[in-house]
This record gives C-alpha cells, sequence and structure tokens, in this order.
C-alpha cells in the first residue's frame, strides 16, 4: 500500500483544491448510489404503486383505469381460492425456511468436522441450487407420482402396501412443494452455514473448551448465536424464494389437485394473464406484498439494528 | 459418435449463422411475425407447410413459438408486447378473446381477402362469428377440432365384452364390465382443463344442446343452479369410479397412451388425441375406436384455432394478408389438418385422404351446423370469457377433487362463479 | 474444531460411521433426481412409461441428447436448444458483468461512506428482492416500450441489470461491512479519493465475494424463463424459452427422454459452474465473514 508515500505534504496552494476535491469526494458516494436509488425506486417501489392503482380499476386483459374503489379486494376476500393459496404460502414458507436452516445447519456442523471427501460431499449438496425451479419441479413430479415414481418403486421391491401419494392428495399436495423446494435450497444454506462456521474465531472455542463445556454444548451456546448474521442472510434468501415461487408450483403440482397448493404467485398470474384479470391480479399481488412486508420489515429492522451496534 | 457428429455440426452452423445475423438486422421485403404454440414435431411439420406456401410467394416468416399451458404463456407474452407496443403481425387467438383484442382496437381487418376468397359462402355462420369483430373478419380459422369423442381400445372391449357405449348409462355399464375385466374403464389426466373438458360432455349428454347453451355459453343463473345442473355434476361424479386413483397431475398424452397399451379402455377427450394413435402405427376403426361421446351424437362442441391479424401497414400488411389468404387455401388446409387430428375449416375440403374419424367429424359438423348442435367448448375458450371460464374451473375441479362437497353447492358456486365477472 | 482432542474409543468411532452414514444418506436424497434425469435421458422411448423411474435401460442410448441439441422442434424450428446457447450468453454475460459492478460499487459507498440515511437506504433497496416478476412484467413491458427497447436483447440485460442490482448490493455490502475501516480511513486522511480507494483497497480483497455474486447472478439470470419469453423476440429467445417449448408442447407427441437430455444440456452451464466454483463459493461467503 503505498498511497501514503505518494500523498504530498499539504502546502497553500493545495489546501483550496484539497477542500473543492473534499465537496466532490462528499458527494461522489451519493451520486454512485443514486442511479441504484432512482431504479429501485422506479422500478420496485413505482411499479408496486403502479399495481395499487390497478387494483382499485377495473382492468381486464390490459390496464384501463376505470375505478371502481375497493371491489376487486372484496372479490378476492370471497374467493376461495385466495384463501387456500394464502393457507398454502403461510405453511409452505414457514416449513421451507425452518426446514432449510436446521438442515443446512446440521449438514454444515456435520461438514465441518473433518471430513474426508468433504468437498465431493459439498458439491453434491450443493449443486440442486444450480437448477431452475422448472426442471425441479419437472422432476419431482415424476419421483412423487404414485404411478411411477417412488411409491411404485418401492412397491416393486415388495412392499406392497407402501403408500407415498402426497402428490395426488389435496390435503398432503402442498407439502410436496416443501420437499422439493427444500431439496433445492437446503444445500445452499449449508453452504452459507459452513462458510459462517468456518469464519468464527478459534479461541472463542479454545476458551469454552478450556472452561470444560462439552461439544454439543458449545454448539449450542456459543456457535450458533455467531450464526445470527448468516441465519440472516439465509433467511433472506429462503424467503425470496418462497415468495416467488411460481415455476416450482406450475412445474410439480399445477396448483393441484384442484387448486389445493396453489400460491399466491401462482393465484395472481392466472388472474391477471390466463383470466384476463388484471385489476383482480393486482389486487392479490398487493396483498401477497403486504403481508410479506409485515413479516419482514419488523425482522429486517432488528437485525440491522443490532448489526450496527454489533 | 456419428450419431452426435451431424447435430454438432450444423450447431457450429447455427451459431455462426445467428452471431452474425444478431449483428447485422437482415430485413426480407416483407414478412409476418407469427406468435404460435405448435411446438411439437408433428404440429411443427404441418405449420412448415405454411410458411413454405408464405416463402414460396416471397414473403418471410419471422417464427416465434412460445410453448405452455395449451397457449397460456404465449397469450402472457402477447400482452406483455401489446403493452410495449409492439404486437406481432399474427397471433394463434380464439374464440371470445378474440373480441376482446378487437374492443383493444388492435386487431387489423381483413375484409378484402375475404370478399376475394369468399369466406362468407364458404364458413358456417358460427364459425364465421367467432372470426369477425363489429362484422370485419379479423381472424382466419386454421382447423376445427371436436371435444366430445370417445376413444377406445377394441380388444379390452372385447375383453371385456361390451360395445361402444353410446349413452351414459351404457358408459358406466361398460365401464363396470372392463372394471370386472381387470382393466381401468376411462383414463383420464387430473387437470382442470381435462375434468372441465369430461365435465362439459357430461353436461350436454344430461342436460341436452339447448341446456348446455343456456348454462356454458349464456350463463343463464337459473340454468346454471338447476336440478339438471346438478344432476350433470353428479354424473359427472360418479364417473371418478371408472377412473384409476393415480390420475391427479397426469397429462392427456400419458392417458391416451394407456388406452393404447391397453392397460385402460376408454378415454373422453377432443381430437387432437388421434394424434397420439396415429404417431402409435394404429388404423382408426380398426386398432382404435372413436365416437361421439356417450348421449352427444346430436353434438358437435367446437374447438377452432386461429390466428387474429393485429394492425399493421406498409409491407408487413402485404404479407399478413397474403398469410390470411393461405391460411384458408386447400393445400395448407389439407395438409395441416392431415397432420394434427383436426377437420378443415373449410367445409369443401374433399375428405377423402382423412381416415373415418375425420370423416365422420366432418360428416357431425356439418349435419350439426345445418340442424343444431353445434356448440362451442367451454372448456376449451370457445364459449365464455377467459375470467368466467377459469372461475368455473376452479369449480369443476375443486368439486371433482373434494371430498365432500355436495353437487348443490357446487351449482350454487358455478352461479356465483358466472356472476363473478366485474 | 481443530483443536478438538479426539479419543479413539468406540463410542467415538461409532459416532464418526453415524456421521458418515447420515452424510451418505442426504448425499443420496440430493442425487436421487439427478440420477432419475440421466437415466431417463438414456432410455429409448419405448422404455419410460411401462419401467419405473430408476429401472435401468435395457438399451442404452444417445440418441435423445443429439436430438436434443441439434434436432428437436422449439417451434417450427427444428434445430434443438444448441442454436439458443448464444442468446442466453449474450444476455447473461453483460448483465452479470453490470450487475456486478454496480453492486461493488453500491456495497462500497454504502458501508465505508456512511452519510444520514445510508443504512435506511439500504434497506429500502433490499426490498427489491421480494417483488414477484410476474408483478412487474406489464409496467415493464410499457417503460420498455417507452425507451424503444421492447423485444430487444438490451431491454432483456436492462431489465435483468435492474433487478439483480439487490441482490449484488447485499452481497458486496455485507462483505466490505466486516473489511477494516481502519485501511480506508487512513487512505482518505492521505487525500486518497472515492475510485481511488476503491480500486487499489477493497477490490484486491473482493475476489471471493465477486465470485459469489457472479455464481448468484449467473445462476438467476441463465434459469430465468418469464423475462426471457416476455421480452426477447423470435430471434433473441434463450435457452430457458427453447427448453420450455421443447418439453410443454400442449398437444403434441411428448419424448420424456429428450426432455431430460434437454433439461441437463440447458442445466449444464450452471450445474459446471457449482461444480467448478462451489469450493471458492464457500470461499467466498467465508471470507466475508472473517472478523479482522
Amino acid at each position: 500500500m503505498s498511497l501514503s508515500s505518494s500523498a504530498a505534504r499539504p502546502t497553500a496552494g493545495s489546501t483550496a483544491r484539497r477542500s473543492h476535491s473534499g465537496l466532490l469526494q462528499a458527494w461522489l458516494p451519493k451520486l454512485v448510489l443514486a442511479p441504484s436509488a432512482a431504479i429501485s425506486l422506479f422500478f420496485v417501489y413505482g411499479f408496486m404503486l403502479w399495481t395499487f392503482v390497478l387494483s382499485l380499476t377495473n382492468s381486464r386483459m390490459l390496464p384501463s383505469y376505470e375505478f371502481v374503489g375497493f371491489a376487486q379486494y372484496a372479490r378476492l376476500m370471497a374467493n376461495d381460492r385466495w384463501w387456500v393459496a394464502s393457507t398454502n404460502l403461510v405453511v409452505f414458507g414457514g416449513l421451507f425456511v425452518a426446514i432449510c436452516l436446521a438442515l443446512g445447519l446440521v449438514l454444515a456442523i456435520l461438514l465441518d468436522q473433518r471430513i474426508r471427501q468433504e468437498g465431493a460431499l459439498r458439491t453434491i449438496y450443493l449443486y440442486p441450487m444450480a437448477l431452475s425451479f422448472i426442471v425441479t419441479g419437472v422432476v419431482w413430479k415424476w419421483l412423487l407420482n404414485p404411478g411411477l415414481g417412488i411409491q411404485a418403486m418401492v412397491r416393486s421391491w415388495g412392499f406392497e402396501n407402501f403408500r407415498f401419494d402426497w402428490l395426488v392428495d389435496p390435503d398432503m399436495a402442498v407439502y410436496t412443494l416443501v420437499i422439493a423446494a427444500v431439496w433445492q435450497a437446503s444445500g445452499f444454506v449449508m453452504a452459507l452455514f459452513l462458510a459462517g462456521l468456518r469464519g468464527i474465531d478459534d479461541s472463542i472455542l479454545k476458551a469454552a473448551q478450556l472452561d470444560g463445556a462439552s461439544l454439543p454444548r458449545i454448539y449450542w451456546r456459543v456457535v450458533i448465536p455467531c450464526l445470527r448474521p448468516v441465519v440472516f442472510s439465509a433467511v433472506m434468501i429462503l424467503s425470496h424464494i418462497a415468495i416467488k415461487s411460481f415455476d416450482l408450483v406450475v412445474a410439480l403440482t399445477g396448483g393441484g389437485p384442484g387448486y389445493a397448493s396453489d400460491l399466491p404467485a401462482t393465484f395472481m398470474y392466472a388472474h391477471a394473464f390466463t383470466r384476463a384479470q388484471i385489476g383482480l391480479g393486482s389486487a392479490s399481488a398487493m396483498l401477497m406484498l403486504g403481508g410479506v412486508l409485515a413479516i419482514l420489515i419488523p425482522y429486517l429492522y432488528s437485525e440491522l439494528r443490532s448489526r450496527r451496534h454489533g | 459418435m456419428t450419431l452426435l457428429a451431424n447435430p454438432f455440426r450444423k450447431t457450429a452452423l447455427a451459431l455462426a449463422t445467428a452471431a452474425a445475423a444478431s449483428l447485422t438486422f437482415s430485413v426480407q421485403a416483407a414478412e409476418v411475425e407469427v406468435l404460435h404454440w405448435w411446438t411439437s414435431g408433428g404440429e411443427a411439420r404441418a405449420a412448415n407447410v405454411l410458411k413454405e406456401l408464405m416463402e414460396a410467394e416471397g414473403y418471410g416468416w419471422e417464427d416465434f413459438a412460445v410453448a405452455g399451458g395449451g397457449g397460456e404463456t404465449a397469450m402472457t407474452v402477447l400482452k406483455s408486447r401489446a403493452m410495449s407496443g409492439n404486437p406481432p403481425s399474427a397471433a394463434q387467438i380464439k374464440g371470445p378473446e378474440i373480441q376482446e383484442w378487437g374492443e383493444l382496437g388492435l386487431l387489423g381487418e381483413l375484409d378484402e381477402v375475404a370478399e376475394a376468397e369468399g369466406w362468407d359462402e364458404l364458413l358456417p355462420p358460427t364459425v364465421a362469428d367467432v372470426m369477425r369483430h363489429n362484422g370485419s373478419y379479423v381472424a382466419v380459422p386454421v382447423n376445427v377440432h371436436r371435444v366430445n369423442w370417445l376413444w377406445a381400445n377394441p380388444q379390452v372391449l372385447a375383453a371385456a365384452g361390451v360395445e361402444m357405449p353410446t349413452t351414459l348409462d351404457e358408459l358406466f355399464a361398460a365401464g363396470e364390465a372392463i372394471r370386472e375385466a381387470g382393466y381401468i374403464p376411462l383414463a383420464h389426466g387430473g387437470q382442470a382443463w381435462q375434468d372441465a373438458t369430461v365435465f362439459e360432455s357430461v353436461l350436454l349428454a344430461s342436460g341436452g344442446t339447448e341446456f348446455y347453451q343456456q348454462a356454458l355459453v349464456e350463463l343463464d343463473p337459473e340454468a346454471l343452479g338447476s336440478e339438471r345442473m346438478i344432476e350433470a355434476l353428479e354424473t359427472f361424479k360418479r364417473l371418478r369410479e371408472l377412473m384409476d386413483a393415480d390420475m391427479s397431475g397426469r397429462d392427456w398424452n400419458i392417458a391416451t397412451s394407456m388406452v393404447i397399451e391397453g392397460s385402460a379402455g376408454m378415454q373422453l377427450m377432443g381430437d387432437w388425441a388421434k394424434g397420439e394413435f396415429t404417431a402409435a402405427g394404429l388404423t382408426a376403426g380398426e386398432e382404435y375406436l372413436c365416437a361421439a361421446a356417450p348421449g352427444t351424437q346430436d353434438a358437435f362442441t367446437f374447438n377452432i384455432d386461429s390466428l387474429a391479424m393485429f394492425r399493421v401497414e406498409g409491407e408487413e400488411r402485404e404479407a399478413q394478408q397474403a398469410l390470411a389468404r393461405l391460411v384458408l387455401e386447400p393445400t395448407f388446409q389439407e395438409a395441416f389438418n392431415l397432420a394434427k387430428g383436426s377437420i378443415p375449416a373449410r367445409p369443401d375440403l374433399d375428405m377423402s385422404g382423412f381416415d373415418v374419424c375425420a370423416q365422420q367429424s366432418m360428416d357431425d359438423f356439418q349435419r350439426t351446423a345445418e340442424e343444431g348442435g353445434l356448440v362451442p367448448s367451454m372448456a376449451h375458450g370457445m364459449a365464455v370469457r377467459a375470467d368466467v371460464q377459469g372461475a368455473i374451473f376452479d369449480v369443476v375441479t375443486n368439486y371433482f377433487n373434494s371430498r365432500d362437497m355436495a353437487a348443490e353447492e357446487a351449482a350454487r358456486r358455478m352461479v356465483n362463479a358466472a356472476q363473478a365477472a366485474l | 474444531m481443530d483443536n478438538v482432542i479426539r479419543r479413539r474409543t468406540l463410542g467415538a468411532r461409532l459416532g464418526r460411521a453415524m456421521l458418515y452414514a447420515v452424510l451418505l444418506l442426504a448425499a443420496l436424497f440430493y442425487l436421487l433426481p439427478l440420477a432419475v434425469m440421466l437415466i431417463t435421458s438414456v432410455k429409448p422411448l419405448a422404455e419410460i412409461t411401462p419401467g419405473t423411474l430408476l429401472s435401468l435401460p435395457r438399451e442404452p442410448t444417445l440418441a435423445p441428447w443429439g436430438k436434443a441439441w441439434g434436432e428437436a422442434c422449439t417451434g417450427m424450428r427444428c434445430e434443438g436448444i444448441g442454436v439458443y446457447f448464444f442468446n442466453s450468453i449474450a444476455i447473461v454475460v453483460p448483465a452479470v458483468l453490470i450487475s456486478t459492478a454496480i453492486g461493488a460499487l453500491n456495497g462500497y459507498a454504502l458501508t465505508k461512506w456512511r452519510f444520514k440515511g445510508s443504512e435506511l437506504l439500504f434497506a429500502l433497496m433490499l426490498f427489491g428482492c421480494f417483488i414477484p416478476f410476474q408483478v412487474v412484467l406489464l409496467p415493464m413491458a410499457q417503460t420498455l416500450g417507452w425507451l424503444g427497447l421492447s423485444s430487444s436483447r438490451a431491454g432483456l440485460i436492462l431489465v435483468h441489470v435492474i433487478f439483480g442490482i439487490a441482490f449484488t448490493t447485499l452481497f458486496f455490502r455485507n462483505f466490505y461491512v466486516a473489511v477494516p475501516t481502519e485501511l480506508v480511513s487512513a487512505a482518505k486522511l492521505d487525500g486518497a479519493g472515492f475510485f481511488r480507494i476503491f480500486w487499489r483497497i477493497l477490490l484486491p480483497v473482493s475476489a471471493p465475494i465477486i465470485v459469489v455474486s457472479v455464481i448468484w447472478q449467473f445462476t438467476q439470470i441463465w434459469n430465468d424463463f418469464l423475462f426471457g419469453v416476455a421480452f426477447s423476440a423470435h430471434n433473441t429467445q434463450p435457452v430457458t424459452v427453447a427448453l420450455n417449448n421443447l418439453v410443454n408442447t400442449s398437444t403434441g407427441a411428448r419424448e420424456y427422454n429428450v426432455d431430460m437430455a434437454a433439461a441437463m444440456i440447458a442445466a449444464l452451464p450452471t450445474l459446471i459452474v457449482y461444480v467448478l466454483a462451489g469450493k471458492y463459493f464457500v470461499r467466498g461467503l467465508t471470507a466475508g465473514s472473517v472478523k479482522g
């Protein structure tokens, strides 16, 4: 780093120059951030606002601006399929995030135990993230199909009474979404946790050992709290996947049987586009986003605050 | 490795050409950009006939294919293109949706071609009405699919000792016999559109053509909530007894293959199923049987694929007019429909090159056009707007899959579905 | 955990065996779908419907792969999905580079040049991660129309950059937060400017997080379907659109072996990236949490 040696000693003449460049320097970060801020403002918040406006209109196939107040929201509330979709999101999202975190953490802890072939195992756990959800959905659709997949296979091994037909069961179909999504994303969470584990300062661990703490206790009391920032990143990424889960539903269950495994994203798409009901679709999008933000804002707030002080 | 050598070499060439093409923008004299979802091998070959006809006349064809959902994804893309002010020259739009696009003022008219080619005399009035908006032709029909068909494997029927059922009662009786003989009576794929396809055939049989028209086309709330509807729904639900337990989410062509292989006896599906039988090398009337869906011999539920034309100008318009003309000309009509399994949109075509099922279909088409009974398919977007269709789908599929929903409840929801449209 | 003394008792060895058993079981779970895809893609069509998923083909053949690459129909073109690779690359490479660069600068500005409201700005920008693409499809289409970029490659790249910035900013910001501020403060005192500090101090240590960001963006954009299908013209369609056309034909014959082969071919670039760069990925994530 030769910056310090190349700096000239301040002279009378260069002070004036310094204050000019100082002003520029003060503004430069903001200038650099400005395009991204503007993009965010227009393309994220602007579009959300536009969606809100549309949810107050009578738009069908393409946007129109005939206002009907909150009629679309009323229709939405009376729509059975919407309630099914919303409940499914809570179930799916909750299970997906929880299981991915748990599985990822467990796998990371196990992998951290100086395993031979750690690289190969890690690749095996991680590769599903490389696939698109469409591919994941198609393959798991086959695997979970009672007549073609796992149930058929196990039965062909002699276990005649084995049942694994969640895919065709209206009550259980949503859990098949969880299985496929966990398969795809848990390896990534594992990588995050593994990185986090490796980043923990050894001195803290040594101190705990010297105090005579057992291995599980060390993990529980020392390691896991240190992983809080990792959990934050993981939750952010997992939630984003859960909310955007569209391709997976379309490919795996098609929202079925009936509409038992529908999610708000597919509901919105089906109504806004296929059924030429942009007004209703926009209302559903607003509610979906609202619900998500209601959960994420408090979480973000608490995390970012503690980070500042941490 | 010679198996792979050719495709890879072709790829290198294609990649190079693509690279070159994307740098320069090659514009032909007059060309059309056509949005469609004819993406399978057979459909592609059939549609290519049109492309070659266009090219023979000196027009270019920019192929814009988007598969998925029977056109769902393609329609989404179309809307996005329309929003950006840049729609294609023509798109595969059908049924009432043509009217919706017309109302937005985005469609161009084809009256010159229509007059020159005599479309008014050629097409049955029911068909022509779908293609017109505000009195002008805005779309050209490509084919006519019949939805109310029953397909069967004659060996399975023989093993069970039954004939092709002609009424709903015979269907249930035959189904029982087939199940006793150890086969699956009715192959079905548990997807919303397939459920709806079967439902509308049952409604047609159980309630008659007029009732179908009142309920599913005109959306008369009295008809939708009536006893006849409840009866139709219950009969529909009973059909579940004839199906196997694994049918949820199954693709329609897998169900057809069950009939082809002989593990199932029958399937209620539109005439595109014929393509599967043909691809398996079977002969119509001998190795597979086709008949009108039980109880619907005097009805023809139509599903017409059509290309709607967007408002364009200059050379593109010239090419577009040529496209419209070529679509209805005998050359394309024969080639395309032979491959697709549907019948030509022009009834005056010589059907001798078509198989017995197609010939019967054409006879029934002309007969019902004259005597009544030619009805649009609700399940395939020909009868009502997309939102109502979707709402009805929701009711039908949910009822079909639920354990304890009563038919009365389903009928009540149908009435709501029809009225929910704002 | 290196300093934990391992006693070679029976209990410890049993524990070790259990450890490996669990890990191997997990590996089977993750590998099962891949195995199914591979096996199906080399089966002749006649063997697919009768057999079960994992039944090995009696007559394995590579014909489906050849067909998927060079001959399968994706519309009226029957040239396989190979020709669409170029389109995808032409979209992905610029989008990844641009969004990573912007994310890096943003992360740097947000962490080393804090000003009043910078944390709030970060939080607000973060919401860009959550907006489902279906919601922005139509307004985006209209905006692209206004900008004259409808159905063009540049338009599609722009869309991917716009919606990638939230993520890349998140990655870089979290990484730079851990880089000691003293170095930057010292450089500021010495009179170094904004870009100079970035170029000389931060960029050299950013390799790990650049890898993370590039891998993430590459995967997201390569696998994207919705924007790719809505905003591309007939000659700029990415490989995901071609794959969809191949696999999702509505009323035509379906060849599942070709479908699986095509899906694998389309997934190869991202798979290769994850397999080869996986360890850099973890290293990159690790480096981000090193406390100085």
